[in-house]
């Protein structure tokens, strides 16, 4: 196990690498600058204000600087300054040296602010956003599908994989204004945009205080978000249960004289959930990527409205930022649910 | 095909009506189980109603797409103010609009009918760009297999690990600005009016295409790998046919039907993929109609005038439903093995 997750990681690097280069040529190749303006600057202070972020250095150069910045780990004695040009998101101190890793360098298009600063300020929203609907996604989707396959054929069946067809038929664009509109507008009972916490966050990304103010904002972005995949969830639940209840496993633990409840929850729950298990990790690389529309109908400050925004002001270090950090999350949720899998099939060895 | 069995030949002079069977066509017995699948019928029946919608947009569409009336905006037709009771202090009532005025005073049912154009193209073209580079990327891989599967399939894992909204968005960005305004005679020049003479549509279905041939590919792979080594590809490598007739005469027709039935199964979400680059303003150029920039239009009034976010909505839902439901049926007709799986 311990060789596997080596070998990942390491080719977690080279996809890194990879991801990286691309979106940074082709983020290159599009017309345009991030000091263009309506109202044009003067000549002289673009070429300066280039200069001063080595944008006019070759490309090739800028991209050497960036992973240099990026991805090396840097070791200094002084204690570091709170400049805006040495902002890294992760540093720490061992002994008296300080070592600090991944300075994703300055919005150019707001000056005073690093694309640290937008992490630690609009990305904890996303990710409470992401995490509340794969919650919502879970919660309902698994009693849903176990229910529908216990009862199959009967009316609760039906009725649940109804409910999973609209789910999967309702993107969030036309979920998200029907509710604001229903719950938000006509009925009252919520706020139809906005978000319940802000900065600073508990351990970086936990809000303050976990009550209704809070929760009253994310209710219907996390549903409208978390539906779609629920549906997913509930299918797939029930199709992989009613084939591991023909199981001879179960006959025979049936046979032993072992009560229903018991069948289902020790013997059959366990081994259905595999093929649910393989889908987490799509599935979290949807929802995390699909809080930014969800954030820009609900008008929530994530990281959706940043992105947009970074990306028709050629904001280039948001844009290489923002890809690359949800790059880092996709390959490393498809690791930890390769190694989950491996936990819940023992038949299953990555060496 | 039919088979007639006289099975009582001996007893003909009694009277007897020789007792025939039908055998029927693998196709044949697929269609019959769909029909029977009342869900598939009626999501069938409503893509042809949207089909011949977006056809005759022309005929049912009562006014232009683009036409402007300013001093008509946002206008509601009386019977808005019972469904929507919300708006009923301020509206300005006008029997003009079947469902309402926007807020430029461009027909609303209008524009939804011309909407269903986008749409439906791209539910026809997404999934055929996904197929057509999928399959042969897949089946070059899975046919060929060591090192160059091996490659191949380590470069789809890469583009897997692209978070595939972020990028689609860059990817738009790029498209846009580069083929905005180029040089004459260049190939980015022709590219550029192209899409504009489809309404930006050029792009979008580029990008979709991009985006969405991996797991495509993937699959076929798979698929390739489970028949090759079977006896009667064995035989056609004897008789000394090529590789390319094997992929595509041999192997290709008897994997193709899991294939569609996954890319028909995707159909909802490229249609919903369009909508959503529409509704931040990377899709359809406007004054194109497209329900996701309509709905983007409509969610800034939605609490005054929710009418016109709502209507574009529920088009939208409704051709997404009528597709799961087609999509959905045809698995259990085509492969029954395949139910409940996706």
């Amino acid at each position: 196990m311990g060789h596997y997750i080596a070998r990942r990681l390491i080719y977690l690097l080279v996809v890194l690498l990879v991801v990286s280069a691309i979106t940074f040529f082709l983020m290159h190749a599009v017309p345009g600058g991030p000091f263009d303006q309506e109202k044009a600057l003067p000549e002289e202070t673009i070429a300066n204000l280039e200069s001063y972020y080595h944008l006019d250095e070759p490309l090739l150069l800028q991209y050497g600087r960036y992973l240099y910045d990026v991805a090396l780990p840097h070791f200094t004695i002084q204690a570091p300054g709170n400049t805006r040009q040495e902002d890294f998101l992760i540093q720490f101190k061992v002994g008296n040296v300080w070592i600090q890793w991944m300075n994703f360098g300055p919005s150019y298009a707001s000056r005073s602010r690093t694309v640290n600063d937008l992490f630690r300020q609009q990305l904890p929203v996303s990710m409470q956003l992401g995490v509340m609907a794969l919650s919502v996604a879970l919660l309902v989707g698994m009693p849903l599908g176990i229910l529908a396959a216990l009862k199959q054929n009967t009316i609760l069946d039906y009725l649940g994989m109804s409910l999973a067809i609209f789910g999967v038929s309702v993107p969030v664009i036309v979920l998200g204004p029907l509710m604001i509109w229903i719950f938000g507008v006509t009925l009252k009972w919520l706020p139809p945009s906005g978000w319940g916490a802000t900065p600073p966050y508990l351990w970086g990304i936990l809000p303050q205080k976990l009550n209704w103010d809070y929760f009253k904002y994310a209710v219907m972005p996390a549903f409208a978000l978390g539906l779609g995949s629920s549906a997913i969830i509930a299918r797939l639940t029930r199709a992989s249960l009613l084939q591991v209840i023909r199981e001879d496993y179960i006959r025979t633990a049936r046979a032993k004289g072992l009560q229903e409840p018991l069948v289902i929850s020790r013997h059959a729950l366990k081994n259905s959930l595999i093929p649910v298990v393989t889908v987490l990790g799509p599935l979290f690389a949807a929802l995390i990527t699909g809080t930014f529309v969800t954030e820009l109908i609900f008008g929530i400050p994530g990281m959706g409205k940043y992105f947009v925004i970074s990306i028709t002001n050629r904001d280039y270090s948001v844009i290489m930022g923002t890809i690359l950090l949800y790059a880092i999350f996709l390959v490393l949720s498809n690791l930890v649910v390769d190694i989950v899998y491996a936990y819940l099939d023992p038949r299953i060895r990555y060496d | 095909m039919t088979v007639e069995l006289n099975l009582n030949s001996g007893r003909a002079d009694a009277g007897g009506t020789p007792l025939t069977l039908k055998r029927e066509s693998l196709w044949q017995d697929a269609l019959r189980r769909l029909l029977r699948n009342r869900a598939a019928v009626i999501g069938g029946v409503i893509i042809l109603i949207l089909a011949l919608t977006a056809i005759f947009a022309d005929v049912i569409a009562i006014a232009p797409y683009d036409r402007q009336t300013l001093s008509d905006q946002n206008q509601v037709p009386a019977y808005l103010g019972v469904i929507f009771p919300s708006m009923k202090p301020y509206m300005k009532v006008s029997d003009k609009y079947p469902l309402g005025a926007d807020y430029v005073g461009r027909d609303l049912f209008s524009r939804i009918v011309y909407g269903t154009r986008i749409s439906l193209t791209i539910a026809l073209i997404g999934p055929l760009i996904s197929l057509f580079i999928g399959v042969i990327y897949g089946s070059i891989s899975g046919y060929f297999g060591g090192r160059v599967d091996n490659l191949m399939m380590r470069i789809v894992d890469v583009l897997y690990a692209f978070p595939g909204l972020l990028f689609i968005i860059l990817l738009m960005a790029f498209f846009r600005s580069t083929f905005a305004k180029p040089e004459p005679g260049t190939l980015a020049f022709f590219l550029g009016k192209l899409d504009s003479s489809l309404g930006g549509m050029l792009f979008i279905i580029i990008g979709i295409g991009l985006t969405g041939w991996e797991t495509q590919a993937r699959l076929t792979r798979g698929q390739v790998l489970s028949v090759r080594e079977k006896e009667f590809i064995e035989a056609a490598h004897t008789i000394g046919a090529s590789d390319l007739r094997i992929m595509f005469r041999h192997i290709l027709p008897n994997i193709i039907g899991p294939l569609v039935i996954v890319e028909t199964l995707a159909i909802p979400g490229y249609i919903s993929l369009e909508a959503f680059l529409s509704f931040i303003g990377l899709g359809i150029n406007p004054p194109t109609p497209s329900w996701g920039a309509m709905i983007a239009d409509g969610a800034n009034a939605i609490r005054t005038y929710p009418n016109q976010a709502i209507f574009p909505a529920l088009a939208l839902a409704i051709t997404m439903f009528a597709f799961n439901f087609l999509g959905d049926g045809l698995r259990d007709a085509l492969e029954p093995r395949l139910r409940g799986t996706q």
